[in-house]
């Protein structure tokens, strides 16, 4: 079970001698994987992460990562749909400007009913509901575009075990472009860490 | 390993100081994955899933049929006429936006509550807030009449130099349900993302891996990424809550705004709220229990979940019942003669047949819910569940046809008759609405896998079969034996 041996997983074939990766460590459960992140933490690396199927509690202080700043972006974004709803109201009901929007654009100002041009009270559903949308638009997209995602091709992928990555096992995986990357020493701060096995990722 | 009899744990009652489980049966987090992959990764479906297609089938291609003749012909294929100018469409809409309304409730606002219990159950009723939303949007798009003039709901710039109108309520809907199915929408695709690439990984055929592949975006697992997800998640349950609210609020104000009496009330955005989860929960409960039979989801959607939406039946459906009444109450104490004359058309008027269908559906059945037995029987449930569907479908029907239908002046008043096409096209969105979710339990994991594993006591770093064995060091074999797990 506990096999602490470093295999390649490129395959035998291969014509030039592929270039490291990175490697991959295998633990069985959530308590290992937190204990083992401040460890890897302490010891300084940065280019490393930990794959879990599932948000693990603990685990962002564990690995030391900076809150996100993500909500104050969506709130900009947010404040933009609440402007662009008002501008486009008064704008296309309140006055008669003539503005370039991709074409040239005149407001109209409709007269219904007696209300007044500056009728902002019935302005608030849409400039609430174009509030929503922007933020929900931009707080998806960013927080893929942070993730560096959509990217559908990563090393780790061909290495077989962590498939189970997304179903029920958590892996830590240190990056050989990291300063303080050395194969044997990284191999054995990870198994000390208590890694069920270590796994060697070479780029393809 | 007792995964058969598992699911007749009564896990209904609480330990007070104790949690209770809400995943039945799995020893694993792998265990939990297969359960819930099963259906998307056997190769046939079962016979019944065969037979609920082909009839959805059938119905969705009547739909295409009907709304072809109708716009061919015009809106006068409908039994519509001159003091009746809404009636089953109107009807439709509503009524499909209120089902919507549950899925993202139980989405957004009991995540903010942090009822966990919503784990087993979110990721279908999202796909019926999306499924809903699509059928309701139908409705108004083919009531314009001149289809092909429908981008004039839009504030796209025209050769006629015109704007839509922004003081209008129905203008207010156009923006609010347009964002509610785009939020309705990335909201579930974000959940979606984890559990297709477990979906990914596990696919064998070349086809699913691409599919799968590609929708998942190349998502990891990273916990570098995790973290921005939980706070897009929370940022997203945060925006759905006022929105969910609002829609339906919107919704209410194309009547309420009117002068019409009957709609002319300011109880409405908060009546339709309430009306719209209690319907959307019922259509849960219609969708969960065949769902969970068949696909053998027994143990991830289990008795607690079920009781405690009937939970919610129960609420709403006083809530619902209190508008009734406080209706009456107001149109007799505002001694508005047209008001008055309103509400008691409505129970004895032409329309009175629909009117107590209505509240024998929707305030009178739903009271079997105090007695825990109907709530954890499962036939039961079904049959109230359905009940509610159809009397909220009436209460739509009520609201909007009895108060056009007799309006102030008495030489005005027609009667509204639904044609065959009224009929077809009511009966084709149901149609849609199962092919969207056929094809969803088809496809797509119908739990959000990721997250029922977050809410098992395994997922806890501090649960205490992991720290069993410290003695030995930190040996994983001895930590996972201890687990009491055969690998």
């Amino acid at each position: 079970m506990t096999t602490l041996t470093t295999q390649t997983s490129a395959p035998s074939s291969t014509v030039a001698p592929a270039r490291l990766y990175g490697l991959v460590a295998e633990f069985e459960n959530p308590a290992q994987i937190v204990a083992a992140a401040e460890k890897i933490r302490d010891k300084g690396y940065r280019y490393w992460d930990c794959h879990t199927p599932f948000p693990v509690h603990g685990l962002d202080k564990a690995m030391g990562i900076q809150r996100t700043i993500l909500p104050v972006l969506v709130f900009v974004a947010g404040a933009t749909g609440c402007t662009t709803g008002l501008v486009l109201q008064l704008f296309t009901n309140s006055f008669n400007f003539t503005i370039w929007a991709l074409v040239w654009v005149t407001g109209y100002p409709f007269l219904i009913s007696g209300k007044p041009a500056l009728s902002i009270p019935a302005f608030v559903p849409v400039m609430f509901e174009l509030t929503i949308l922007f933020s929900a638009l931009s707080c998806v997209g960013l927080m893929f575009l942070m993730n560096g995602l959509p990217k559908l091709h990563n090393p780790l992928f061909t290495c077989d075990r962590f498939r189970r990555a997304s179903d029920d096992r958590f892996f830590i995986s240190i990056e050989a472009r990291d300063p303080r990357f050395y194969r044997s020493k990284t191999e054995a701060d990870l198994k000390s860490c208590g890694a069920a096995a270590v796994e060697a990722v070479v780029e393809d | 390993m007792s995964t058969i009899q598992a699911h007749d744990i009564d896990n209904t009652g609480d330990v007070p100081g104790k949690r209770t489980a809400l995943v039945l049966g799995h020893t694993d987090f792998h265990q939990v994955t297969n359960t819930i992959c099963r259906p998307n990764e056997t190769r046939k479906p079962p016979m019944a899933w065969y037979i609920m297609f082909g009839i959805s089938m059938l119905l969705v291609m009547n739909l295409g049929f009907v709304v072809h003749y109708l716009i061919f012909t015009g809106v006068g294929v409908w039994g519509l006429n001159n003091p009746v100018m809404w009636a089953f469409d109107i009807t439709n809409f509503v009524f499909w936006v209120g089902i919507g309304h549950a899925g993202t409730l139980i989405s957004a606002i009991l995540f903010l509550f942090r009822q966990k219990w919503r784990t087993g159950i979110n990721r279908f009723a999202e796909a019926m807030t999306i499924f809903a939303v699509i059928c309701a949007g139908l409705f108004p798009g083919i009531h314009v009449g001149r289809v092909w003039l429908a981008y004039w709901l839009f504030p796209i710039p025209n050769q006629m130099a015109m704007w839509p109108q922004f003081r209008s309520p129905l203008l207010w809907d156009v923006f609010a349900v347009s964002t509610y199915f785009t939020v309705s929408l990335l909201f579930w695709y974000v959940g979606l993302v984890p559990d297709l690439a477990t979906m990914r990984d596990r696919a064998k055929g070349k086809v699913q891996q691409m599919a799968y592949g590609l929708f998942s975006l190349g998502w990891r697992g990273s916990n570098r990424h995790w973290h921005r997800y939980e706070r897009a998640y929370l940022l997203l349950a945060a925006l759905s809550t006022p929105l969910v609210l609002s829609v339906h609020s919107v919704v209410s104000f194309d009547f309420a705004t009117s002068q019409l009496p009957g709609w002319h009330t300011t109880i409405f955005p908060p009546y339709f709220v309430a009306g719209a989860i209690f319907s959307g929960f019922a259509m849960v409960v219609t969708l969960a229990v065949p769902a969970r039979e068949l696909f053998g989801l027994k143990n991830l959607i289990t008795l607690r979940h079920l009781d405690n939406m009937n939970k919610v039946i129960l609420v709403t459906g006083c809530m619902v019942g209190y508008a009734y009444g406080m209706e009456f109450f107001i149109a007799w104490y505002s001694g508005a003669l047209y008001e008055k004359f309103a509400f008691m058309n409505r129970a004895f008027g032409q329309y009175s047949w629909a009117y107590w269908i209505m509240v024998s559906c929707n305030v009178i059945t739903p009271q079997l819910f105090w007695f825990k037995k109907v709530r954890t029987s499962i036939p039961l449930m079904f049959i109230l569940s359905l009940f509610v569907n159809v009397g909220m479908w009436f209460e739509r029907f009520v609201i909007i046809v009895t108060s056009l239908a007799n309006d102030f002046l008495p030489s005005s008043w027609d009667r509204f008759v639904p044609t065959w096409v009224d009929i077809g096209t009511m009966l084709g969105a149901f149609g849609l609405f199962g092919v969207l979710f056929l094809l969803f339990c088809r496809f797509l994991p119908m739990i959000a896998i990721a997250e029922v594993k977050g809410v098992m006591p395994q997922a806890d770093p501090h649960w205490e079969g992991w720290h069993q064995s410290h003695g030995a060091g930190s040996n994983p074999a001895a930590a996972h034996s201890a687990n009491g797990d055969p690998s």
